[in-house]
Formats: C-alpha cells, structure tokens, sequence
C-alpha cells in the first residue's frame, strides 16, 4: 500500500491508502473520488483521468510515454505539472504522492 | 417513420454484434450513431491500435475489427442513421416512438443502448465566455470556410485538425496559431510546413500559450492569450477555432428514467435489461456486478439483450435456442446457398 492525496476542486482532501500496481486513477475511482472520469478505462486515449501533481513530486514520477503528452493537449486547462493518471501506477517510491483534481475534465 | 424490431443506440463493436445476433434470430434492427462512421471508440479512439483479447482473433486494428463486423452482419442489410443522435424516447403501449436530433423517427419494440460512454462531442474551450460567441464567431468544427476569407483568425491546437486548417487558411486568411507546448500530435510533415510559414510571415504561431479570454459584442473582437509564465499577449481576431479533439457525453440519455450511477446504467445480467421494460444496455455502458470492460463482454451482452428483445417484438411467438451450424433458418437469414 501507498498512501495517495487526493484534492478536489471543492477543497476537498482525501488520503487513501492504494494498493501496489494499481494507478492513481483507480485508486480514485475505486474510492469514489469525485473528478476523474476516466472514461477510455486507463487506455491513454481519452484525457479525462487528468491530474496537477504538487511540484515537489514531478521529478519523481516515471517519465511520461509517447502519447500522454499528445493526449495532454486535449484535456481540460492542462498545465505543466499535469498528467494522466492513469499511468502512475502506485509503488513504494509514490507513497506520500499528492494531486490535484481539477475542476472538471471536459 | 422507421419501423423495425429494434433500434440499436450506437454503432460501436457491441452494437454492431448486437444487430448480428438480432439478425440471426429473426429480428430487424436499425442502429443510430453520432459519428459519421460506424465503430465508435474502436474507430475514433483507436483505428490504427492493435487488440489482442478479441477470441479466436490474435491481433487486428479498431478499424479491421469494425470492418469484419460490418461485414459480418451484411447478410441482415441493417440499416445505418450516422450523425444522429437519439434525443427522445416515448413509450406508446407496447411499442416504442424514438426521436433523433436530426428528425429521424422510428417505431420500435424494443431499444438497446450499445453507447458506450456517451455520444462523441467536441472537446470546448474551459475559458467561460466562450458560450457565448459558439456558433457565430467560434467554432469546433468547420462547415464553409469561406467565411474565414480575409479574416483574423486564432486557431487553438496541436493535433492534425489545428495543423491543417492552419495551413489551409493562411493561403486567405490572416493566421494565428496557438498551443499549449513547443511540441505537437500533428503529423510531423503539417509541424514543418506551419513552422516554414511562420519563419516566413505567413502565420504567427505561439507556442506555451493558451486561451485566456475571449471578448467582443456580438462577435468576438479580442482575443488575450497567456504564456506559461504568466505573459498575456492580446490580439484582434474575427473568429476562434478550438480543435482539442471528442470528448464523451451521455446527454439524453440521462433524461429517460433509467437508473444510471457513475455514468453506466444498471442492468440485470439474464437478459441485460434496464430498469425500463423494454430498454436493454450492454457494453461499455451498462453496469453490474462483476462487469468487465472489454469489448468481448458486450459481444456477450448483446447475444442476451438481443433474445430479451424478442418477446416485446414477438410477443406470441417462443425463441427457440439454435446453432448457425445446424439450424436451417439461422443459414437461411445469412443467406447461405446451398
């Protein structure tokens, strides 16, 4: 397990714990945190699972593959600390990890 | 008025074996999809990526799975209604009375909604005000582009669609193109031929920029973008267009009494209908315990949903359970010689 900081919009913080191996993305939607649509499942294909990561954890984080970056340009007000997250997948290194949800994704 | 058995609501590879299974049976359907091509996110999210879990299929494309489907329900001539999409439904006895955006009407016995996560819409600007100009003065799509001629325009993008009316339109427009990051999704021939065009004057293109606001009267007039780093540019600009690829919505079928939670509608798993008698759900839509996501699901889904339709459109006849190897009537609907 990891610890994972989930805040919404409306100022909301969630800390859940995620299992190991499964995505920031499903931790969220698992637990019914309110923001992340991922409508495609985790395919990179459709941009609606788009988090702000706290600035202090963008180096941390495995780098980017081909086609998020792509896929970034479609979501709602990216920024430079966005990513999908469903490709963060949860592991020792990510415990502590803190988003932001943003205040819709489309 | 279309009257047919069953009105399939999308044309993804669930709805599209759905009307095979419909077929087989002895019942017609017509299927409606807000696409202009049949094969949903197969085809829209994904034509060109490879699936390995379709059975008995080791690889093939979103665009060669749609292709054999297609082609495997041609024997039941279904009939397609492309860029529609179905904004009412009434229920008139025992029967069904469906309305589409376009005006297109059918009278069904039975409904299955094969959407998957909704209809494909085009992906708007976050900045509020833009509403308000949508339809006059910005756009997400081009109709006539004649109407661009000699004017301002800001384009926002990096994909294929941004990249080639940028090009297009700098031959009589005055051009300017903006987006979020110095790289681009577009075809790296478009991302040459707009960076050769800006170095020779020909359009401005802005990179790590985006939209910050819009403003004009009835028109827009003004247009303010702004840098990452926090620069506001400002320019005169007759029209805005937004490429940022479809988003997906449920729309109305939010609307219809169905019992929908976390986007998805709940279904029973015998025969994969709703809430509403009548109305079925499968694929990436429908809800229940254990539901998996895969497309080999809704193949499953749609073989149920498809005999649950059979008592509303035959209400005095009885199924009877049948091979395609070895039932004559099943080989007599595909059409098979022999």
């Amino acid at each position: 397990m990891a610890k994972i900081t989930y805040h919404t919009h409306d100022n909301k913080t969630y800390t859940i714990d995620v299992q190991k191996g499964l995505t920031v993305m499903e931790g969220a939607v698992q637990n019914d945190i309110p923001g992340i649509d991922a409508d495609c499942g985790g395919g990179m294909a459709c941009a609606t699972c788009q988090v702000y990561v706290k600035e202090e954890w963008l180096d941390k984080l495995p780098a980017k593959e081909d086609g998020e970056e792509d896929m970034l340009d479609m979501a709602f007000e990216p920024k430079n600390n966005s990513r999908l997250s469903c490709q963060l997948i949860v592991s020792d290194e990510l415990d502590g990890l803190e988003v932001s949800i943003p205040s819709k994704q489309g | 008025m279309n009257k047919t058995d069953v009105l399939i609501i999308g044309a993804g590879p669930t709805g599209l074996f759905c009307a095979h299974q419909l077929g087989i049976i002895g019942l017609s359907c017509e299927i409606v999809d807000n696409l202009d091509k049949a094969g949903g996110q197969c085809i829209e999210l994904y034509p060109d990526k490879p699936i390995y879990d379709i059975p008995a299929v080791p690889e093939c494309t979103g665009e060669e799975l749609t292709n054999n489907l297609l082609q495997q329900i041609k024997p039941f001539n279904v009939k397609f209604h492309l860029n529609e999409r179905v904004e009412h439904l009434k229920k008139t006895e025992s029967r069904w009375h469906v309305k589409t955006s376009g005006g297109v009407e059918f009278d069904v016995a039975a409904i299955v909604i094969a959407g998957g996560v909704g209809s494909f819409e085009p992906r708007k600007f976050p900045v509020k005000e833009c509403e308000k100009f949508e339809g006059n003065s910005l756009f997400y799509s081009i109709k006539d582009k004649s109407i661009f001629k000699d004017k301002t325009i800001s384009i926002f993008g990096g994909g294929d669609s941004a990249l080639d009316w940028a090009i297009e339109l700098s031959n009589t427009s005055k051009v300017n193109l903006i987006h979020r990051r110095d790289g681009f999704s577009g075809a790296d021939s478009s991302v040459q031929k707009v960076k050769e065009l800006n170095d020779q004057g020909k359009l401005n293109l802005y990179t790590k920029f985006q939209l910050d606001s819009v403003m004009g009267d009835k028109n827009i007039e003004l247009v303010k973008i702004k840098h990452d780093e926090g620069e506001i540019k400002e320019f005169k600009s007759d029209y805005v267009l937004g490429f940022f690829g479809l988003i997906m919505q449920l729309g109305p079928i939010l609307d219809w009494g169905l019992n929908i939670d976390k986007k998805t509608v709940q279904v029973n798993t015998e025969n994969f209908e709703t809430n509403v008698q009548g109305i079925f759900a499968i694929g990436d839509i429908c809800s229940y315990p254990g539901k998996l996501k895969l497309i080999l699901s809704g193949f499953h889904e749609g073989a149920l949903a498809a005999r649950g339709c059979f008592k509303y459109a035959k209400p005095d006849e009885k199924l009877r359970f049948e091979f395609t190897t070895t039932s004559k009537a099943a080989q007599e609907r595909l059409g098979i010689k022999k």
